[in-house]
């Protein structure tokens, strides 16, 4: 702890006016002293000799005159085997082994390291002494649940080192030194297996940047056939309340096709999170057999939690990706919700006396918005394997509506957008993902002639559906009518998914494929009926069959038996034979 | 320290007034005495020497020379069993006649629960009401506002659920209520006998509006403690759109820059952190709040029904004396109405199913489309849908109100055009 202690002049809120003497950095984290507690908080904004800072917890019984300490380091966390499966608040403290120090409450001024001290980890050297390595570079792996967690050369350090030193193999805790590097002028540095990086700052300890276009799969036809998320992409998801955003989140975090998954709770409900808590640890993992948890990391502060620590969270969250990105592995980063972060900073910048932008949101909301989603992207490291980031934040737009300042600002630097609609949800017709108005720019599982084919055919449904509202179905030709009739259909077998069956909730790329070519199938056939009343019927029929396919397991006798009944339907109304 | 007398106001904006003052701590609490009276005081903000307090009875009427007498603690409620059948104002001064209490003070507005300590709630909680217990069942430790618009009988509404709803205490948060209101949820508790095991902490609309900012926390902070007592304790606050409002006041008066509407840009945290106090401790007892959240000019989009949509689990929608099937949500009912009886969630869908195909069908019917068998059976069920489910006076055990439920789908329907699974309606559809 630096000595470097400055006085409070003046108390807003969460925020503090500190006089000092010693030079002191922006964005260091300091700490006020109210009789014996310690409340972390952070340097945003130097004035002469008068520093502002945010603080992190509940500013009650601060008074002018309490001294404040000066830490003369950044905002950040722990980077080192043990971080899967915890549950952590914004600033890292690890929210279990809180529960057993405090009991019921979280009370102010109490900070955990967020790795345990004693815990020993079985470590295998990879280096040998005379290697020359870079940041970043790994030095002994240590297995963590079922991955190889790499022990890397501290993201910190510049240029090429030698290695002096290594740890043979053994067990070790965080702390103990696993190598000793020099540099050529003859500096040292001793490197433990966890380290510390500050989280305002990317790691950029790769060879490129890579362009993403791999598919995630999450396994919603919605997403993977219409609306697609590529590996090291990023996405938003806005839509009113009720309209399934967690959910939507929830589903994804058990779905997608990635090693790791970070979910970083962000100003949300608190029951939310317990869902996912107590729910995960009980649910497997499809691909590797093994529970959910382990290849999750929950970063939790709730809507009451404070509000400093918010803008905080999304950061910790994707430090945490970025780290494990570093080992080759691909992670999916959830954030919900961005717009509880935006209106962190809205807070605080108010209190700072800011000229306000629209709707009092900070004038730098959309670089900050920006800089955070292109922390995201696959990149090729300095070994040639492969990792990524990918992110996806939901939005919460005041009143639904998505001209507001954060949907906006955040639109302009995703890579897809699934807008959620409340008349969708309303409906029952999940997941709610509007297909007129969402839009993608990464590569679908599919066709994509075909995918432009649908969303044609659902544009031209939806206005056969406007048009009926105001001229009826007797003013509606029987051309149109299929149209439209057609529209629900994908709509209804293949937009909405059914999140309570085991079988339709996860649907496979292999089974989309398959799916949706006969899909395509269908809507280019040509099909005669008598009335509207006919073809009313034989679609409901059709989407009954349909439905019941969808929960059947892929290619099983009964999926087969399903699918011959639907073909059989459909020549018997097909203009021509199939 | 304690006790340390300022005689010199140097400014006085709204209900904040400075005084230059030391050694004083952020929120600290403080008597001003002035020839109109004396009030309790609260510091919001220290600057320097300069310390910001709010006036709970306000600025008017308060001299430059003021007396500003300092207590050296923080806002606190006190906390027995001698709460119980008893009403006070939102600073904690007792309403009705009754004596001052003043041992074991608590501290309002305590921290947060950590999240790895709750747990998934799974008990219902039993309000009588078709509307809520088949359709939208309330789940101990919910939050939940009742959206609705000035005139409609929100009030009425929540006194019957709450003297329906099997809890141990009942907590009354009544923020800018009228009086008339106040009376008569005090005379419903007694009338009921529920007032033995009622707290009321009431601001009328004729109260100082800081008071009225105390409201919600001090309820909760006494129904935190009862809760951790192992009691089951159900929260009403009303009007919680008053409160939303009394913060705007203060900001504005603050001169903090407006975020939508001239509301200030804490607003949704400052309702989650009151909301977000609804628990189920483990072991121990719960909290379940019910507010109430008028929508002026019945908009969802104005920003206090918006942003507490966000925060609650689910809504209510009261509209025109009934609870509105659609729009209104209870977001933890699947945690508990598949261990009801096996025909719930049946029912529940159908019954909204057939009700939304009534209401297409209406709306065929005002455009003049002809009317077919299937739309005349759906104008019948409907109405009797409307009148004996949706009334928010009908009451009924749920498990009646299932039975009742068949009984209109039986007049109404053959078995099979309510797409009910067969196993169901071999079970339950009534003999006739």
């Amino acid at each position: 702890m630096s000595e470097n202690i400055g006085k409070i002049i003046g108390v807003n809120g969460n925020l503090l006016k500190v006089e000092f003497e010693n030079p002191v950095i922006q964005n260091e984290v300091a700490y006020a002293c109210v009789g014996d507690l310690k409340l972390k908080a952070e340097v945003i904004r130097i004035r002469g000799n008068s520093a502002e800072l945010q603080v992190f917890e509940d500013t009650v019984g601060v008074k002018v005159g309490d001294p404040v300490e000066f830490s003369g380091d950044l905002l950040s966390v722990e980077l080192g085997p043990g971080l899967l499966t915890q549950i952590f608040d914004g600033l890292q403290n690890p929210l279990p082994a809180l529960a057993e120090e405090c009991g019921f409450f979280l009370q102010r001024g109490t900070y955990l390291k967020p790795l345990p001290r004693d815990s020993k980890w079985v470590y295998t050297p990879v280096l040998n002494v005379g290697d020359t390595v870079v940041a970043g570079d790994t030095i002994g792996t240590i297995p963590e649940g079922m991955f190889d967690h790499h022990v890397m050369v501290p993201f910190k350090l510049r240029g090429k080192w030698t290695v002096e030193k290594v740890t043979p193999a053994g067990e070790y805790t965080v702390e103990e030194v696993v190598a000793v590097l020099k540099d050529d002028k003859g500096n040292t540095v001793d490197a433990t297996i966890m380290q510390i990086w500050p989280v305002k700052m990317p790691i950029e300890c790769y060879a490129e940047r890579l362009r993403p276009t791999e598919s995630m799969a999450t396994k919603l036809r919605t997403i993977d056939t219409f609306f697609p998320v590529a590996k090291g992409g990023t996405f938003c998801v806005p839509g009113p309340f009720g309209a399934g955003k967690t959910v939507l989140q929830q589903i994804m975090s058990r779905n997608a096709e990635v090693d790791i998954v970070i979910i970083a709770a962000c100003g949300e409900r608190a029951g939310e999170v317990v869902e996912t808590l107590r729910e995960f640890p009980e649910l497997t993992d499809p691909r590797t057999g093994k529970s959910l948890m382990d290849r999750t990391i929950i970063i939790c502060n709730t809507s009451s939690m404070p509000v400093a620590a918010r803008e905080a969270s999304v950061y910790t969250g994707v430090t945490l990706a970025e780290y494990y990105r570093q080992m080759g592995l691909d992670v999916l980063l959830l954030a919900d919700s961005t717009s509880r972060w935006a209106q962190a900073l809205r807070e605080m910048s108010g209190r700072l006396e800011e000229i306000p932008g629209e709707e009092a949101f900070p004038a730098y909301l959309e670089s900050v918005i920006a800089s955070f989603y292109e922390r995201g992207g696959v990149v090729r490291l300095n070994n040639g394997t492969q990792g990524s980031v990918t992110i996806g934040g939901t939005v919460s737009p005041a009143g639904g509506n998505f001209e507001e300042p954060v949907t906006q600002a955040t639109l302009k630097v995703v890579g897809a957008f699934h807008g959620l609609s409340r008349s969708r949800s309303d409906a029952r017709r999940y997941p709610a993902i509007d297909p007129l108005e969402s839009w993608s720019k990464y590569p679908s599982v599919v066709d994509e002639e075909n995918v432009a084919n649908a969303r044609k055919l659902l544009l031209a449904g939806s206005e056969v559906g406007q048009m009926m509202k105001v001229v009826g179905e007797e003013g509606t030709s029987i051309d149109d009518f299929v149209i439209y009739l057609k529209s629900e259909y994908v709509d209804a077998t293949y937009l909405q998914q059914n999140a309570f069956d085991e079988t339709d909730a996860s649907c496979s790329i292999e089974r989309q494929e398959y799916v949706f070519g006969k899909l395509v199938k269908l809507l280019n056939t040509q099909m005669k009926f008598e009335s509207q009343d006919d073809a009313r019927s034989f679609f409901q029929k059709l989407a009954q069959t349909c439905k019941d396919w969808n929960v059947t397991a892929h290619n099983s006798d009964e999926f087969k038996q399903t699918e011959e009944q639907m073909i059989k339907m459909l020549a018997e109304v097909s203009d021509y034979a199939e | 320290m304690q006790n340390k007398v300022y005689h010199r106001i140097e400014q006085i904006t709204g209900s904040v007034i400075v005084v230059h003052a030391d050694d004083v701590i952020n929120g600290e609490l403080a008597y001003v005495d002035s020839a109109h009276g004396t009030s309790l005081a609260q510091v919001i903000r220290l600057e320097n020497e300069n310390v910001y307090l709010q006036v709970f009875a306000g600025g008017r009427g308060i001299g430059t020379d003021a007396h500003v007498r300092f207590l050296g603690k923080t806002m606190q409620v006190p906390f027995s069993e001698n709460l119980l059948g008893r009403v006070f104002t939102g600073s904690g001064a007792p309403r009705d006649n009754g004596p001052v209490i003043t041992e074991n003070m608590i501290d309002i507005g305590g921290p947060s629960v950590n999240p790895a300590k709750r747990i998934i709630p799974r008990n219902m909680v039993r309000t009588g009401i078709p509307m809520i217990d088949v359709f939208n069942t309330l789940v101990e430790s919910q939050k939940l506002p009742i959206f609705s618009v000035a005139g409609e009988p929100y009030n009425e509404l929540l006194a019957q659920i709450a003297l329906q709803a099997e809890v141990d205490i009942i907590i009354l948060g009544g923020m800018g209520l009228k009086h008339d209101d106040y009376l008569f949820f005090r005379d419903k508790l007694d009338e009921s006998g529920a007032l033995s095991r009622s707290v009321m902490f009431v601001h009328t609309a004729s109260d100082p509006t800081v008071e009225c900012l105390l409201v919600p926390d001090i309820a909760l902070a006494v129904a935190e403690k009862y809760a951790l007592e192992d009691k089951r304790v159900l929260v009403l606050l009303t009007d919680m759109t008053n409160f939303a409002d009394s913060m705007k006041e203060v900001a504005i008066t603050m001169e903090q820059i407006p975020s939508n509407r001239g509301y200030p840009g804490d607003l949704y945290s400052q309702l989650a952190a009151r909301y977000e106090k609804a628990v189920d401790f483990e072991g121990s007892g719960s909290i379940t709040i019910l507010a109430v959240t008028t929508m002026p000019g019945d908009d969802v989009t104005h920003p206090v029904p918006d942003n507490t949509g966000y925060i609650t689990e689910g809504q209510f929608y009261l509209k025109n004396g009934r609870i509105e099937p659609f729009g209104s949500l209870s977001r933890l009912k699947q945690q508990v109405n598949d261990k009801t009886r096996e025909d719930h969630r049946t029912i529940m869908d159908t019954m909204i199913q057939l009700y939304a195909s009534f209401k297409e069908t209406l709306e065929k019917q005002s455009m003049g489309f002809r009317m077919s068998d299937w739309d005349t059976k759906l104008l019948q069920y409907g109405e009797r849908f409307e009148n004996e489910m949706m009334d928010i006076t009908v009451n009924l055990p749920l498990e009646n109100a299932l039975d009742a439920g068949w009984k209109i789908l039986a007049d109404c329907f053959e078995p099979a055009e309510t797409g009910i699974a067969s196993k169901l309606t071999d079970k339950f559809w009534p003999k006739a």
